[in-house]
């Protein structure tokens, strides 16, 4: 093997060390590349939205498109309770898909291929969306783990289940992008590996697959981030909407 | 919750070939924990950051922008539907108008038409009756005339009578004698001749 594959996923200090107390919180590459990813959707955002012209121009309307296809997703699935989730949903959503993207360029990192990256947006996302079910229904909430029309003998088993089924949401929520993005960029890296190793005879075949891989990826990286984005707004329409 | 099983035993299957790599090099990089605080600490600044920046200027913005654009659309189609139905009624108005002058073309036409005939009708009777009269009179002119035509033949009559019995006899006969004989014959052929 020429490189470890997981040497791709390497945090490293750039710059000095910053210490606040204990805790280090030195700036690495991978706050840069979570830097980068905001100020390119700032900047991208910021340009589609100055201007309001009746034709609207290219940055404009990806702007418009990214806005209603976030709020048409949102109002899908969590009705128009949600509303006053749209921009953090929005912004979740941007801040996933472009930290998948960014990720996708040789030679960068890819910030949501941390689990501690993804596992504190989950555990916010199901601390928040816990708190908001609370004050919306009080107790009443707790019926979420009582599905309506279950025989009675069955209740104790089902409820344990549920109880699990949702402790378990911010554990899937952030492994399953956490996953899906180490395991794409390690193929792909394991794939480079293989053109390298087999050299000018062999290594068309990998060439090829890594090739393919890469469009997959981008595909990966888009889906992961509205699977993420939509999970999100199921859990939040368990919470706003409690219909069991 | 197949693409869910097929991710994670994808996943899962990496997990276990990277067990082996872990083991010749240290670990899965993301299990370090070395830079755990920094990424919680960064991902917190930058994702509040756009968080707050997008909930506060940007998406409002494009929102409103979305907005704006739609009510302009709406006033445009609703000032194009008003200016529909402006022409619409604005059509009929001149399809009345055209067909109540239509209408009162036809009666100007039709009184004119009437009032000609009626002068006509006045004119022809007056004519009729001045033609009339014309007419009687004349047959009065005629009648007496014919009245008056026998008298007058008969002292033509008599008067040629008596000339012709002078040269032929040379003798002078009385002109009563003549008459009486005159007399006689036109009653006796009076209505041979004068029959009407």
């Amino acid at each position: 093997m020429a490189a470890n594959p997981m040497t791709q996923f390497n945090v490293y200090r750039i710059g000095p060390e910053i210490k606040v107390g204990a805790f280090d919180i030195s700036f690495t590459n991978a706050s840069l590349f979570m830097i980068i990813s905001t100020l390119a959707i700032l900047i991208i955002f910021n340009l589609g939205s100055k201007k309001n012209s009746l034709l609207p121009n290219k940055i404009q309307l990806l702007a418009e498109l990214s806005y209603t296809f976030v709020s048409k997703m949102i109002s899908d699935t969590a009705g128009l309770k949600a509303k006053p989730y749209f921009a953090f949903i929005f912004s979740l959503f941007m801040f996933v898909l472009f930290c998948n993207m960014f990720g996708m360029i040789p030679y960068t990192f890819t910030v949501t291929s941390h689990i501690i990256v993804t596992f504190v947006l989950a555990t916010f996302i199901f601390i928040g969306v816990t708190v908001i079910g609370f004050i919306k229904h009080g107790f009443g909430y707790l019926k979420l783990f009582v599905p309506s029309g279950v025989p009675p003998v069955l209740l104790p088993l089902i409820v344990v289940i549920e109880i699990i089924s949702y402790l378990s949401r911010p554990v899937s929520l952030s492994v399953r992008l956490f996953a899906n993005m180490m395991a794409g960029h390690t193929m792909m890296k394991v794939f480079g590996g293989f053109v390298i190793s087999l050299g000018i005879v062999g290594g068309w075949l990998p060439l090829s697959f890594s090739v393919a891989l890469t469009g997959l990826e981008i595909l990966v990286a888009f889906l992961q981030a509205y699977v993420f984005a939509i999970l999100t707004c199921i859990y939040l329409n368990d919470a706003l909407n409690l219909h069991h | 919750m197949i693409k869910k099983i097929y991710f994670q035993s994808i996943f899962f299957s990496f997990l276990f070939s990277l067990e082996a790599f872990a083991a010749e090099s240290g670990g899965m990089p993301q299990l370090n924990p070395e830079f755990w605080v920094s990424q919680i600490f960064w991902l917190t600044l930058t994702f509040g950051i756009l968080y707050i920046v997008l909930s506060k200027l940007i998406l409002p913005k494009i929102s409103n922008n979305l907005e704006t654009r739609k009510s302009q659309i709406l006033e445009n189609i609703e000032a194009a539907e008003k200016q529909r139905e402006d022409s619409e009624t604005k059509l009929k108005e001149y399809e009345e108008i055209i067909s109540k002058s239509k209408l009162e073309a036809k009666n100007i036409f039709n009184q004119a038409r009437e009032k000609a005939l009626k002068d006509i009708n006045a004119k022809r009777e007056v004519l009729d009756k001045q033609i009339d009269e014309e007419i009687s009179k004349a047959e009065e002119e005629i009648n007496t005339l014919r009245n008056s035509a026998p008298e007058k033949i008969n002292a033509i009559a008599i008067e040629t009578s008596s000339d012709l019995i002078q040269k032929l006899i040379g003798a002078e006969v009385n002109n009563s004698s003549i008459s009486a004989i005159v007399d006689d014959l036109s009653k006796r052929n009076g209505d041979k001749y004068y029959a009407n």
